[in-house]
């Protein structure tokens, strides 16, 4: 069997050029999945919803919101992830990683919160509710703004990923309550206003491009991530040879 | 134990602290869940007498009717034991129905009306086309009319 070592990644030199190989396509990935997805959701799919949600035109801000509140949960994941690895390994790319995952977490973040302001107001009558799913996404923004604040507070970038990692897995503990908070066992009993949602009781012609859009922010995702990863392993590592020798030949093309 | 081996136990110990404190938090949440008052508490006198407060149930069906007016409208909410009647003058939200759940917030007057200041309605779980909601809505009526005549035979 061959076995391949995969701390050979963990470097910050070997991983910097992969990461600039690898952009270009998760953005061209990114593009076409979004703009299927859009398309597909704005304009090939019914009018108005029908049956006990009969929603109209504005259902269609779905295909932003739902991909954009899965992504800030997944985000949210992988920056505590890379966090509790750096923490246990002592790696310095999981830090970084965990570093570049944030500000683009945040964005989805805001994105699900401000879409779903949009789409509250006319369905449920209020722009925000103190919703239990509301609330602890709103917690979850402030999560990431938090974890983005604590790091810059702090000079030494050791010391900064360490402290800025144990507040991303104390944190960690939002994205299941955010996930589960609509467990409601009768919708009529509960204040929430977010429904149990079940993917077989939304049609397959709003399942799909939603999920299209999904792996599209996805993509994204990677892209934007891996751009402010090679950023951050530039201005982290300027003082080694192999840097140098990449802005010098960066500077005579 | 290695410096590793150690770091790790750590990191579990925080991982395992997170799950509980989750836990606690999802228990909570669904114990704890109901931030307004049901006709029935309201029918009780457990209700603030003199501040605002949210009442939630269903909107008892044939009973809204607006107001000469034409812009204040009143309904009974029910949690299947009370009614409350609501009377709440602005434009309702899109969901709200008939039989569907709503959250009304404002105070009781004298008259044992609530009088609402804002009306919210919730959606539901089901993201359907209408010619498929129907099809679905007929073969739903259809399974119920099946059993009924299969247990009437019976």
């Amino acid at each position: 069997m061959m076995t391949t070592n995969w701390f050979k990644f963990a470097s910050p030199a070997a991983f910097y050029p992969i990461a600039g190989r690898l952009i270009p396509w998760f953005g061209r990935i990114a593009a076409a999945l979004v703009l299927i997805g859009l398309f597909w959701g704005f304009f090939l799919t019914a009018n108005q919803l029908g049956g006990s949600n009969p929603q109209k035109e504005y259902y269609r801000i779905i295909f932003v919101h739902v991909p954009s509140a899965w992504m800030s949960m997944w985000l949210y994941l992988v920056l505590a992830g890379w966090s509790a690895i750096g923490l246990v390994f002592n790696t310095r790319l999981s830090f970084m990683m965990a570093k570049a995952a944030a500000p683009t977490g945040a964005l989805f973040t805001f994105l699900a919160l401000w879409t779903g302001a949009l789409w509250g107001r006319p369905s449920w009558g209020t722009y925000w509710d103190w919703d239990p799913r509301l609330t602890s996404e709103l917690l979850l923004f402030f999560l990431y703004i938090g974890y983005m604040a604590l790091h810059s507070a702090i000079d030494d970038t050791r010391r900064a990923d360490r402290a800025a990692a144990l507040l991303a897995i104390v944190g960690l503990v939002m994205v299941p309550v955010i996930f589960l908070s609509i467990n409601c066992p009768d919708p009529n009993q509960c204040a929430a206003l977010h429904q149990r949602s079940d993917p077989g009781s939304i049609h397959l012609s709003i399942l799909i491009p939603m999920l299209t859009m999904t792996f599209g922010l996805w993509a994204y995702s990677f892209a934007a991530v891996f751009a402010r990863l090679r950023t951050i392993i530039l201005t982290r590592e300027s003082d080694s040879a192999w840097v140098r020798d990449v802005i010098a030949k960066e500077a005579t093309v | 134990m290695k410096a590793r081996q150690k770091r790790l136990v750590l990191v579990g110990l925080a991982l395992i602290g997170v799950a509980g404190a989750t836990t606690l938090a999802l228990s909570a949440l669904q114990s704890n869940i109901s931030y307004f008052f049901s006709p029935s508490q309201v029918m009780a006198s457990e209700h603030p007498s003199d501040a605002v407060f949210r009442v939630g149930g269903v909107v008892v069906p044939e009973t809204v009717a607006r107001q000469a007016d034409g812009l204040t409208v009143r309904f009974d909410v029910t949690d299947n034991a009370a009614v409350v009647p609501v009377s709440y003058t602005g434009i309702l939200p899109d969901l709200f129905s008939e039989g569907q759940g709503v959250v009304a917030k404002g105070r009781i007057g004298t008259d044992g009306v609530f009088y609402a200041e804002e009306v919210l309605a919730k959606h539901d779980e089901s993201y359907m086309p209408p010619e498929v909601a129907d099809t679905l809505q007929t073969a739903h009526i259809d399974g119920i009319i099946e059993q009924t005549t299969e247990s009437l035979k019976q």
